[in-house]
């Protein structure tokens, strides 16, 4: 238990500086890019003279300089404050707090599919390296990598939703339905099928081959033979002793995937009209709202910190030699 | 699929022959529809303000002209083509100082108090006139507007105002607030703004930030046996192929505003049950133009310009990019304006070794590897046909030995480069006729307006006989004496290219065949839908 908290207060430490780097590398590379919100806003209403640009300029406190604006937003950040989105005029939290979830369902959803099902398949494939199971896999994971996943979304599309009607388009749950309780949840999870599994397919062909790769590496170790020798059936040697050992590195992988699969959902979102985070962000930079994308992408950074710190105390679970050091120095 | 044509007058002949074949003297091929149902639209944008008094502009309209309504809407006939809404009568005086407006009796705002002149008065004088991005322009030299009852307003002017160009602006620039509620408040940030109260066929209902809009019927609307649905859904679908698989899965009915692409519409033209609509953008017509920077020497030269003008094949632009869904424009006003539209003007046909004379002419001759001269082209990214027109023109203006380089921007980072910092040569853009010149179009020309301005003269080009004809028409009270004025308007500005016009177009509408009285006025897809019903 000491350990795990040592580990978490170090985190929580080290997570500072990557947050202020964050925010001033978005910041300057906002500030690099030509245009403001003004403008952006602008274009939607068709034009406008030169009087209305410079009193929105002035509301929105375009008119300081780059440098007054990022001190004014780091120190509201410091008391938590992530302030105002320019082109939804609304509070960036509450923005943030309605599509955040949708977007977690999301990724977790494809998260657990990948990693489970990518496992799965990774231990037939890595019971026996070369066999015909294991070709099949192989061959198969690697045109699933290799395919687009919004192209993979677009074609679950149309064969699983317009020709076939299973499932709806897009959306995350039924327009107006008034639904509640257990049938919306029902409801939502029907919407989410087509797109967990646009984005959780890509994902599934790494783990996949991951652990078909571990589990290669470990059959040749010597306790492989030992268990052989000592007469252990195979189907316990596959899954107590090589694919618990394989096991490890995939936990590693699903950390830093936490990361990737923010990045994927921009795609995935905007193919299947989810309301989620990924489309906020683009929103965010085609309207030229830097509040409203550096509180976006401050939060996607907690979200990530997060994740590795949870995958880290996992990893201290499953490994008694992690963290054990980092206490005692 | 049916051949596009682009004019109101061919649209009103087709409307013409359905209404003698079904014989029914004087009707618009409207549609008798039941009462009911629920209608769901694609919507790719949701505007952060949704007040059309403030913001006059297509996606705001697209949603809240079904909830607030302006005097008048445009029309396929009636007088100077408008149809009533909250106004029954216009009439300007004979000096052009003032404008009298009878309005409705008996309409009450969605809250239930009764709408009178001093919401239009309140609307005219703290709205449009001070707020909105066009109002700012049609109403600038409005005075006062007077009330002497309910159901009267005058507008008062300062200088003559033209009745033509305010019966043309009516339908954009004139929504009604109701002045209950935003008298003493900061009306930019009055909450009403997001969730609107009017007066028309539909009640603003709820939005749900990233998934809809949803507007209910409102069962006190004036309009006799009006609105014919329960319920419309505005649904946000940002990505086009969601849009078109939507109405394949018939989640949704109807998706305006070309949302699903041109390239797509062969083939969804035959799903069954989905239908293909080009009318109803009349009154919305976009202009593919291509804007020149005069402040660089060489396209300084009336012959350079006329060269460009000579290397674009109008009618291969037509037919590629735009698949045929548009028309080759000779001048700066589209012929779907039939009221101003002046076809005697100077043209340029496609003809290569023309342009390739002018230029010799001018003083540029290849050099030795064949080109004459380089020019930045800036197409806007608005539309995919302006980006694709400006691949084309680039290698259109290589046959006539013109080297241009495409620079390829984002929307805030393009108005940024071509309307503040003038950093371009040659653009490519899209302006919207609004109905009348003065509104739209003058303003693309004239000289004198400061920098910055978006869509507007900021290539450094300045005509005096130009802006001479401009601030006369301004003035010019007498509509035929002023229409007169705008046929040379358009002679001289095809004459001289201060920009060259090169097609013009309207939108696509697809929609479920169930649903009635698509695209039955020149503004549908941004006009209340009152008539427009759902079919078992």
């Amino acid at each position: 238990m000491k350990r795990a908290w040592t580990l978490v207060r170090r985190r929580m430490v080290s997570s500072i500086p990557v947050l202020l780097i964050v925010v001033v590398g978005t910041f300057l590379l906002l500030e690099m890019a030509s245009g403001d919100a003004v403008d952006a806003y602008l274009v939607s209403l068709g034009g406008g003279d030169a009087g209305l640009a410079q009193s929105l300029r002035e509301s929105y406190g375009l008119d300081r300089s780059a440098l007054a604006r990022l001190w004014l937003y780091v120190s509201a950040l410091a008391r938590l404050d992530l302030g105002v989105s320019v082109a939804f005029n609304r509070p960036i939290l509450d923005i943030i707090l309605e599509r955040l979830p949708n977007t977690l369902w999301l990724m977790g959803s494809a998260t657990v599919l990948a990693f489970t099902l990518g496992t799965l398949l990774g231990i037939v494939a890595g019971a026996k390296p070369g066999g015909a199971a294991d070709r099949a896999l192989s061959v198969g994971s690697l045109a699933l990598y290799a395919i687009p996943s919004f192209w993979l979304g677009l074609v679950l599309s149309l064969v699983f939703a317009v020709q076939l009607r299973w499932f709806p388009t897009a959306g995350i749950e039924t327009i107006a339905s008034g639904k509640t309780g257990l049938a919306r949840a029902l409801d939502i999870a029907r919407h989410l099928v087509l797109p967990v599994a646009a984005l959780g397919m890509i994902y599934l062909a790494l783990f996949l081959r991951m652990m078909r790769a571990g589990m290669a590496e470990v059959w040749r170790q010597d306790f492989v033979l030992a268990a052989r020798a000592k007469g252990l059936a195979r189907r316990r040697i596959v899954l107590r002793h090589v694919a618990r050992n394989a096991l490890l590195p995939l936990v590693t992988m699903l950390g830093l995937q936490a990361a990737t699969m923010l990045g994927g959902s921009v795609v995935i979102e905007s193919v299947f009209a989810i309301p989620g985070f990924g489309r906020l962000a683009y929103e965010a930079v085609a309207a030229r709202d830097a509040p409203l994308l550096m509180g976006i992408i401050v939060v996607s950074a907690v979200l990530v910190i997060v994740v590795n710190l949870l995958v880290d105390l996992a990893y201290a679970w499953l490994d008694p030699r992690v963290g054990a050091g980092e206490a005692s120095s | 699929m049916s051949s596009f044509q682009i004019s109101r007058r061919g649209l009103l002949q087709g409307a013409a022959s359905i209404a003698l074949l079904s014989a029914l003297p004087g009707a618009v091929h409207a549609q008798e529809a039941p009462q009911g149902g629920r209608l769901v639209v694609a919507a790719d944008s949701e505007p952060r303000n949704l007040n059309p008094a403030i913001v006059a502009s297509n996606a705001v309209f697209f949603i809240s002209s079904k909830v607030i309504e302006p005097l008048a809407e445009a029309a396929l006939d009636g007088e100077g083509a408008l149809a009533p809404r909250l106004a029954t009568s216009w009439e300007g005086a004979e000096d052009g100082l003032s404008v009298t407006f009878k309005l409705r009796e008996g309409v009450t705002w969605h809250d239930g108090k009764p709408f009178t002149s001093a919401d239009v008065a309140f609307s005219a004088m703290e709205v449009w006139k001070p707020l909105q991005n066009l109002g700012r322009i049609v109403f600038a030299n409005l005075e006062g507007v007077d009330t002497p009852d309910d159901l009267t307003a005058v507008f008062r002017f300062s200088t003559p105002t033209p009745i033509q160009m305010i019966r043309n602006a009516l339908p954009v620039v004139t929504s009604v607030l109701p002045k209950h509620l935003y008298e003493g408040t900061d009306i930019a940030s009055n909450p009403a703004n997001n969730a609107p109260v009017g007066t028309g066929p539909f009640k603003f209902a709820e939005h749900r930030p990233g998934e809809y809009y949803r507007l209910t019927r409102n069962d006190a609307y004036w309009g006799e046996g009006q609105p014919k649905l329960d319920e419309i859904i505005f649904r946000i679908l940002p990505d086009r192929a969601a849009a078109a698989s939507a109405l394949e899965a018939d989640e949704i009915q109807l998706a305006a505003f070309s949302q699903v692409p041109l390239v797509d519409l062969e083939r969804i033209s035959k799903v069954p049950g989905l239908k293909v609509v080009t009318e109803g953008y009349e009154a919305l017509t976009y202009q593919l133009v291509v804007e020149i920077n005069h402040r660089n020497k060489i396209l300084a030269d009336l012959k350079v310009r006329q060269a460009i003008a000579h290397a674009i094949d109008r009618d291969f632009v037509v037919a590629t990019v735009f698949l045929g869904f548009a028309a080759p424009a000779t001048g700066p006003v589209p012929q779907n304006a039939p009221e101003f539209y002046n076809p005697d003007v100077p043209e340029y046909a496609y003809d290569v070794d023309k342009a390739n004379a002018l230029l010799d002419e001018a003083g540029y001759p290849r050099g030795a590897d064949g080109n004459r001269f380089q020019l930045r082209l800036l197409p806007a990214p608005f539309f995919s046909e302006t980006r694709q027109f400006g691949d084309y023109l680039r290698q259109a203006l290589a046959d006539v030995g013109i080297d241009v380089t495409i620079v390829a921007n984002d929307t805030p980072a393009h108005l940024k480069a071509v309307y503040a910092d003038h950093d371009f040569d040659i653009t490519v853009g899209s302006p919207v006729f609004r109905g009348d010149p003065a509104i739209s179009t003058t303003i693309l020309v004239q000289s004198g307006i400061a920098d910055g301005v978006f869509f507007s003269n900021q290539g450094g080009y300045a005509n005096a006989e130009l802006d001479a004809i401009i601030a006369e028409a301004a003035e010019t009270v007498d509509t035929e004496a002023r229409t007169a004025l705008y046929n040379d308007f358009q002679r001289i500005v095809a004459g001289d290219l201060p920009l060259i016009n090169v097609a013009e177009w309207g939108f696509t509408t697809v929609a479920s065949a169930r649903v009635a009285n698509v695209g039955n006025n020149p503004r549908w897809a941004v006009s209340n839908w009152a008539d427009t019903g759902l079919l078992p």
